[in-house]
C-alpha cells in the first residue's frame, strides 16, 4: 500500500444558514486534474454514483459535479462497524477559458468520472487592430 | 419468548464484533488503513463493504482462511505521467491489504462478492454448524 491513500472522506461545508435540499451528508470527491498538450482531464472518485445519478453542469466559468448516492442498507442487518460515511458528492471548479466547451466529454466507470476537456485549437487570443479615427 | 432470546444473541454478537473491530490490525504509523470498511451483521452472517472506485474487479482479491478475511488489491494509476502536468493530485494508487478477524466461521462456498459502481460488498454467510441453536430440555 502506498502512503498516498487517504481514507477519511471530507464533508462539504454548507454556508451558515443554508440548508441542503436532500437529507444526509455530502462529501467532497477526491480528484486528479492534469493537462496534456491537447486537453485537460479531470478524474473524480465517486463510489456509488453511475451515469444516471451524476449531474454535471457548466455555467459561465463554473463546472459543478453533483453525484447522488442512492444507498439501500442491507435488509435485516444491523450496522456493526463504521469506518466511512455514505452520502452524495458535490464539488465545483472554475474552468479555464482555453477549453472548447462544446467538446467536453464525460464517462463514468467503477465509480470514477473521467471528464475530458479539449483545448481550443487555433489562437486563443484575437488581436484587435486599432484604426486611427 | 423466542424473540427476546434472539435479541440477546444479537446483542452478544454485536458486542463481540465491536470488540474484534477494535482489535483490528492497524498500521502503527499515522497512515490510515485503506480501504475503509463498513460491516453489517445479523445472526446469519456478515456483509463487509468497501469503497474502491477505479479498481478493476480482476485486481481485487478476497481470501478466507479459517476465521480471517483478507481483502487485497491494486489501484492502478490512470496515466503513466509522461508529458503531462498535474494541477490536482488527490487520488491515491498502489497496492492495499486489509485483514479482518471474523467472529464466526463462514460457509466458504457460499461467500459472494459484488462490485457495483466502485463499491464492493462481500457477503459472508455464517457456517451452519456455528449458528446458535436452541436446545430442547427433555424431562428425564
Amino acid at each position: 500500500m502506498t502512503n498516498q491513500f487517504e481514507y477519511t472522506k471530507e464533508e462539504v461545508k454548507t454556508p451558515e444558514g443554508a440548508e441542503r435540499t436532500r437529507p444526509g451528508r455530502t462529501y467532497v470527491p477526491r480528484v486528479d486534474i492534469y493537462e496534456t498538450e491537447t486537453e485537460f482531464v479531470l478524474l473524480a472518485d465517486l463510489p456509488g454514483v453511475d451515469e444516471n445519478s451524476l449531474d454535471i453542469t457548466l455555467e459561465n466559468d463554473v463546472l459543478t459535479l453533483n453525484g447522488q448516492v442512492n444507498f439501500e442498507p442491507p435488509q435485516g442487518y444491523d450496522l456493526a462497524h463504521v469506518e466511512y460515511g455514505i452520502g452524495d458528492f458535490h464539488r465545483t471548479f472554475a474552468i479555464s477559458d482555453k477549453i472548447d466547451r462544446d467538446k467536453i466529454e464525460a464517462t463514468i466507470k467503477h465509480g470514477v468520472l473521467r471528464l475530458v476537456m479539449p483545448k481550443k485549437t487555433g489562437p486563443s487570443t484575437r488581436k484587435i487592430n486599432v484604426k486611427s479615427a | 419468548m423466542w424473540w427476546s432470546d434472539f435479541d440477546d444473541r444479537r446483542t452478544t454478537l454485536l458486542r463481540e464484533l465491536e470488540r474484534i473491530m477494535r482489535e483490528w490490525e492497524r498500521p502503527k504509523t499515522a497512515a490510515p488503513a485503506y480501504p475503509a470498511l463498513n460491516v453489517w451483521a445479523n445472526p446469519e452472517g456478515l456483509i463487509v463493504t468497501a469503497e474502491l472506485p477505479g479498481v478493476e474487479p480482476e485486481d481485487i482479491e478476497i481470501s478466507i482462511v479459517d476465521r480471517t478475511l483478507t481483502l487485497s488489491g491494486t489501484r492502478r494509476p490512470d496515466t503513466n505521467g509522461e508529458g503531462i502536468k498535474f494541477h490536482r493530485r488527490e487520488r491515491g494508487h498502489g497496492k492495499f491489504t486489509r485483514t479482518l478477524q471474523l467472529p464466526f466461521g463462514v460457509e466458504k462456498e457460499k461467500v459472494d462478492a459484488i462490485f457495483n459502481k466502485g463499491v464492493l460488498s462481500i457477503i459472508l454467510p455464517r457456517a451452519e454448524a456455528e449458528k446458535p441453536r436452541k436446545v430442547k430440555v427433555k424431562a428425564a
